[in-house]
């Protein structure tokens, strides 16, 4: 998904030597400044008042919460997503550079713009809000909500990847079933799902990370209430105010969490190659 | 799009979703104000004034909740004074020697109302509409001192109730609570976009939302909100912060504050 490695290799010289400091000083900073904060926080995390007894009964419930939203908005994420991605590495049509751009939209927006723009379409005076207000269903503050956002930000992670690696496929394997007379519905479950796996993988997991990371939209559109939208970012920022060990111990977590679905990401990719 | 550019973007994204207000550096004459969110738009004016009567000099505001500057603050952000919703906050911040407690006025007061929708959709009439099953009410977090106060006013109508026989008026508020924000502005946002039926807020909040009805709470339920401004023990600057905090006393920034439904500083 994410290729580190050019296609085309360039000559190398085995190993640097001193007069490519303009290389080398830059990127030592840059690997600095990356791990600095995080070798911060780990450290804090560790070595303050012990992790398990930081994780409070609240925060345990803002982790059950994040993993309970993060896991339904994949599901509702790979449900849509999946055929979104098939059709648009499949056909042509009217619209599809459009569909193209909005799909890319929300890696770009900044979060709490999404959540309002969540909130004036659902909120209750929303535009598809207002409606269902009337027949007496409410977005906002739900764990829906949440969920909601979550989908909003992190689906383009997944639907890039999957249409990304249903348009790398062997053109000439899926012509075959093509020529045996399969229909699309067998195509899609019999030859291009298999086929991919390992892409529509690697944007599950992208999409997983990017949604338990969710913050801003959240925030706006879902609100802040224990057991119900807060999410471990949330009592993560509210922790920032009333009790930091808590909110370190939470962090420790989401970074420990995040290195492990890198890590699966990386051995999908190693395997692949 | 490349695959190739997909990195860049998720770590784009990360970005726009991590960023929070950092701390300026000081210049010589720029002031750093840290104010309560509530103090916004006075502190505007007020701020605007400083600057007319002080030529050269030019303020500036982070406005957040109270207990988020405060912590703030203890994690070495620069600024020359800092003006809380609470008292609570500053003997805090005084406690670890970052502000001069000696040097710290009261310069305004608050109370609490409650506002409703526009056009007050949920028809509330009065208090005791607030416990009305399915209510949306929303308050400020019990960590900032606006959902402090809140919560105080909802213990102090439930004792008025059972003393008239009633029982359950507490747990029944609480219960429509479907959001705990971090500052009432927040709360008050919800109730302005329609989202909420009701938040409790400061009646300086309320001011800044004039479309909005209020329901009063009778003062002997209501609380005093105390504000105090001190000087930071980190200001480069001390004189000019001394003067900031001496000038919200002065009959033109309480006039101010008052325009903005705020109690002036104490008799």
């Amino acid at each position: 998904m994410i290729n580190w490695q050019p296609s085309i290799r360039m000559p190398r010289r085995p190993s640097a030597s001193p007069t490519d400091w303009f290389i080398i000083i830059p990127a030592l900073a840059i690997v600095f400044l990356l791990a600095a904060p995080l070798v911060a926080l780990v450290w804090r995390g560790l070595s303050s008042a012990a992790l398990s007894a930081a994780l409070t009964p609240a925060a345990l419930e803002a982790l059950r919460l994040s993993i309970v939203t993060s896991c339904s908005a994949l599901a509702v994420i790979v449900v849509l997503g999946t055929p979104l991605a098939f059709a648009l590495a499949w056909w042509d049509f009217r619209g599809k550079r459009a569909i193209e751009t909005l799909v890319d939209l929300p890696l770009v927006l900044p979060p709490s713009v999404a959540g309002l723009a969540l909130l004036l379409a659902f909120g209750r005076q929303g535009l598809l809000g207002a409606p269902l207000a009337a027949l007496g269903i409410g977005i906002p503050f739900t764990t829906f909500a949440v969920v909601l956002a979550q989908v909003f930000v992190s689906a383009p992670l997944f639907i890039r990847s999957a249409r990304t690696g249903f348009a790398g496929l062997d053109v000439q394997v899926e012509e075959a079933a093509l020529v045996e007379g399969a229909s699309t519905w067998q195509l899609f479950s019999r030859v291009t799902m298999p086929l991919s796996q390992r892409a529509l993988a690697s944007g599950a997991i992208l999409a997983f990370a990017r949604a338990i990371g969710e913050f801003g939209a959240t925030i706006l559109f879902a609100g802040n209430l224990p057991g119900v939208t807060q999410t471990m970012p949330l009592a993560i920022y509210l922790g920032f105010e009333t009790s930091l060990s808590m909110a370190v111990a939470l962090s420790v977590v989401l970074v420990l969490v995040s290195v492990g679905l890198l890590w699966g990401l990386r051995r999908l990719e190693r395997r692949e190659q | 799009m490349p695959r190739s550019v997909l990195l860049p973007l998720l770590l784009l994204s990360i970005l726009g979703s991590a960023c929070s207000p950092g701390a300026p550096e000081p210049t010589p004459g720029k002031l750093t104000i840290f104010a309560a969110a509530s103090l916004t738009e006075a502190f505007g004016e007020i701020g605007a004034a400083f600057e007319e009567s002080h030529p050269g000099v030019s303020v500036t505001f982070n406005f957040a909740g109270s207990q988020q500057l405060r912590a703030q603050l203890e994690q070495g952000a620069q600024a020359d004074v800092f003006a809380s919703a609470s008292p609570r906050e500053m003997d805090k911040l005084a406690a670890q020697g970052f502000a001069d407690p000696s040097k710290s006025e009261i310069f305004a007061q608050n109370r609490i109302v409650v506002v409703l929708a526009k056009g007050n959709a949920a028809n509330i009439t009065s208090l005791q509409g607030l416990a009305r099953p399915g209510l949306r009410l929303v308050l400020a977090a019990e960590e900032v001192p606006a959902g402090e106060y809140a919560r105080q006013v909802i213990d102090n109508l439930d004792k008025s109730v059972t003393s008239n026989g009633g029982t359950g008026y507490a747990q029944a508020v609480l219960a429509n609570v479907v959001s705990s924000d971090e500052s009432a502005r927040q709360a008050l946002s919800r109730v302005q976009l329609g989202e909420a039926d009701a938040a409790l807020v400061y009646a300086s909040d309320a001011v800044s939302a004039p479309e909005l009805p209020v329901l009063e709470i009778p003062a002997e339920s209501n609380v005093i909100a105390s504000y105090p401004a001190a000087p930071l023990a980190t200001s480069k600057q001390r004189g000019l912060a001394e003067e900031f905090v001496a000038y919200l006393l002065t009959p033109k920034a309480q006039g101010i504050l008052k325009n903005w439904g705020f109690a002036g500083k104490p008799q």
